[in-house]
């Protein structure tokens, strides 16, 4: 493609290109324009001009990874004050790079500011940050320390195991013994991230208001608030680990080198319909039985062992939507004028703060055919009101969601369930 | 499954219509500077076609995400036929809306980025775009855009009755030599498909310039996982 010139007289003529365009080295406050270049030497004789760069030390370069072979990338930091004249020599000598890092000093921002959000290990719930997201063990030790801070209120309950053996932790807002019950979780789903980050911030909200706002007061004084932050934690460690896009729990299949179940297509209503899939390589694959999950099978056994739970909520992202049953068939829910009704309210709580644009109805007409989802069976198990939220946005970031989004998605989602809770103490059944 | 008549205008079968229509706006209007994205649809209706497939008929509004929350509405009218035909082939869309003209230039913008990218020594290389946490960073913004133009070409021709595309991320972006003063990106873009909540992984070769606007040249569906076999559709 490109012919190879003589190595020695390129040298020197790349040399006195680089001389030629050398700028006085300043001395350097901020690492703003510098960049760190990846450079893919295809020959020896380009390791040997790379070398002979690396020696002229008036250009301030810093190789994290010096000219070895032509087999091996060089990586070099090139401070801004050189840069024009590492690209002459490099495109002149037909070297090719890419860069890997556009502005350090960007970078440096970048993580100056992540690393100002984890300065502290956060000892309180007061110290947590709920403008960031955070991995499995931060939020677990989050409740730990809600539990702590307020054990005359809240208890953590272990419901189960997930696959791969982590806890599933639930907390527990009770102020009396034997009360009916209302129950949300977050996160079945592993890549909605802005699910889990709400929900840290529905439970500090939880324990900020008992006793302050007369509303919620009331309304843990008659009934226990159930709250399942992370209810797929396998893959939520895995969205952090490997795959930020998973969605599914992290169980194998057998007879298939693809792994995981969707967890919201494993509930026995309407198990196997269609809006599910039988191929364990897709993101809705129902999985081999019904509950099949120990994540889904965990919360069916806490909600029949209960037996009084009166509301339940299950909560994703993406697309701005407030839904109840059905998904898994067309046929409307016997209490479906009263859903709809509360939907519509509690959509009008939400967009009054931030007019925030929701939809809403039931799963099957608003959204897609789903079958063997989560509120489909709690409903059918006689839970009233089931509802199915998808948090922000429509679609710009989807689940990648900005981290300044959180807080605001939060409070206006709370206005919507504190709608849901106040109409289920005010409708006992 | 399908409807045929008004449809509701918040529900599934007219909101999948009307982002077909939003792709098409974008493959014809979006820039570094300018991506529209669907605010509400006001009316839609459908309606099974002689020739076999269904027309829905729109009316919706956009806004433009270049301009931030302070953008005005645009009003828009459409008819999205999608074919019914043996193999999968892209839907037609026919697109009005009311005062594209307009709307604020972004043509400043547009030459200061065309100048800043155009020279012979630029050699855009990043990943992710957004990150895990959502960042983007400053400079980025207009990459993320172009790619999802791009991905609008793409995003449109696989539509149907069946798909709603968003495109999830920007997995990367490599600037390749400049043709024919045009700048050359290469993308690799991750889409979400919402009915399946699968996610598509597509690179593909943009050209842009200010005059010409964005122009996909070459696009290649990537298998996710060594175990993926072929495409949808």
């Amino acid at each position: 493609m490109i012919l190879a010139r003589k190595f020695y007289s390129s040298k020197m003529k790349g040399l006195l290109v680089l001389t030629a365009l050398f700028v006085a080295v300043f001395g350097k406050k901020t690492f703003e324009g510098d960049q760190v270049l990846r450079i893919t030497a295809k020959n020896e004789a380009q390791i040997f001009l790379l070398k002979e760069l690396s020696e002229q030390e008036h250009l301030g370069l810093d190789f994290w990874r010096e000219p070895v072979h032509e087999s091996l990338p060089v990586d070099v930091y090139v401070p801004f004050h050189s840069l024009q004249a590492v690209r002459v020599f490099l495109r002149y000598n037909q070297i090719q790079y890419n860069v890997m890092i556009m502005d350090v000093q960007d970078l440096l921002d970048d993580e100056e500011r992540e690393m100002v959000k984890y300065r502290t290990i956060p000892r309180s719930t007061d110290d947590f940050v709920y403008t960031a997201y955070h991995d499995l063990n931060s939020i677990y030790s989050f409740m730990d320390m809600l539990v702590a801070e307020n054990s005359n209120l809240v208890s953590k309950i272990v419901i189960g195991q997930s696959y791969e053996n982590r806890p599933l932790n639930v907390l527990k807002f009770s102020t009396g013994a034997n009360r009916p019950g209302i129950w949300f979780d977050t996160g079945i789903h592993s890549r909605e991230w802005v699910t889990q980050a709400s929900g840290i911030w529905f439970a500090k909200k939880i324990v900020t208001d008992y006793g302050r706002d007369p509303v919620l007061t009331d309304i843990l004084n008659n009934y226990d608030i159930f709250l399942e932050i992370v209810t797929n934690p396998d893959g939520f460690a895995y969205t952090h680990s490997r795959d930020r896009m998973w969605r599914k729990t992290r169980k194998p299949n057998s007879g298939s080198s693809c792994v995981g179940v969707d967890p919201n297509r494993n509930w026995d209503a309407g198990f196997g319909g269609g809006g599910s899939s039988s191929n364990p390589c897709t993101e809705t694959y129902r999985g081999p039985s019904a509950h099949s999950e120990p994540e889904v099978k965990a919360i069916v056994d806490f909600v029949k062992s209960h037996g009084k739970l009166k509301a339940f909520v299950s909560i994703h992202s993406y697309s701005q939507m407030l839904l109840y049953p059905y998904g898994y068939t067309s046929t409307p829910a016997k209490d479906k004028a009263e859903l709809h009704e509360l939907a519509k309210k509690a959509i009008a709580s939400l967009q009054s703060l931030y007019n925030t644009r929701y939809t809403y109805g039931s799963i099957i007409t608003t959204i897609y055919q789903a079958s063997g989802g989560t509120i489909d069976w709690t409903y059918n198990q006689g839970i009233k009101y089931s509802y199915t939220f998808e948090l922000r946005d429509t679609g710009r970031y989807g689940f990648l969601l900005p981290a300044d989004q959180i807080i605001p998605t939060a409070e206006e989602t709370w206005l919507a369930l504190m709608a849901i809770m106040e109409h289920t103490r005010n409708n006992p059944y | 499954m399908a409807s045929t008549g008004d449809l509701e205008p918040t529900h599934y079968p007219a909101r999948r219509a009307a982002q077909v229509a939003l792709h098409y706006l974008n493959t014809h209007h979006g820039s570094p500077f300018r991506v529209f994205g669907l605010q509400q649809v006001h009316k839609a209706s459908a309606e099974d076609v002689a020739a076999g497939g269904r027309k829905y008929k729109l009316d919706f509004s956009v806004t433009d995400w270049g301009s931030g929350s302070a953008g005005p509405a645009l009003r828009c009218s459409a008819d999205v036929l999608f074919p019914r035909t043996e193999r999968h082939s892209a839907p037609e869309v026919q697109l009005h809306c009311e005062a594209l003209h307009q709307i604020n230039s972004t043509a400043q913008e547009e030459d200061a980025f065309y100048q800043k990218y155009i020279s012979p020594d630029s050699t855009v290389s990043a990943r992710d775009i957004p990150d895990s946490f959502g960042n983007m960073s400053e400079e980025m913004q207009p990459f993320w855009r172009l790619a999802r133009v791009a991905a609008s070409f793409i995003m449109l021709r696989e539509s149907s009755e069946n798909t709603e595309f968003n495109m999830a991320k920007v997995a990367s972006v490599t600037q390749q030599e400049s043709s024919e003063e045009q700048l050359m990106l290469e993308f690799v873009v991750l889409l979400h498909d919402f009915p399946s909540q699968e996610i598509v992984q597509w690179k593909l070769l943009a050209s842009w310039s200010p005059d010409r606007g964005v122009r996909v040249l070459q696009t290649e569906w990537q298998p996710r996982c060594p175990h993926a076999t072929k495409p949808p559709n």
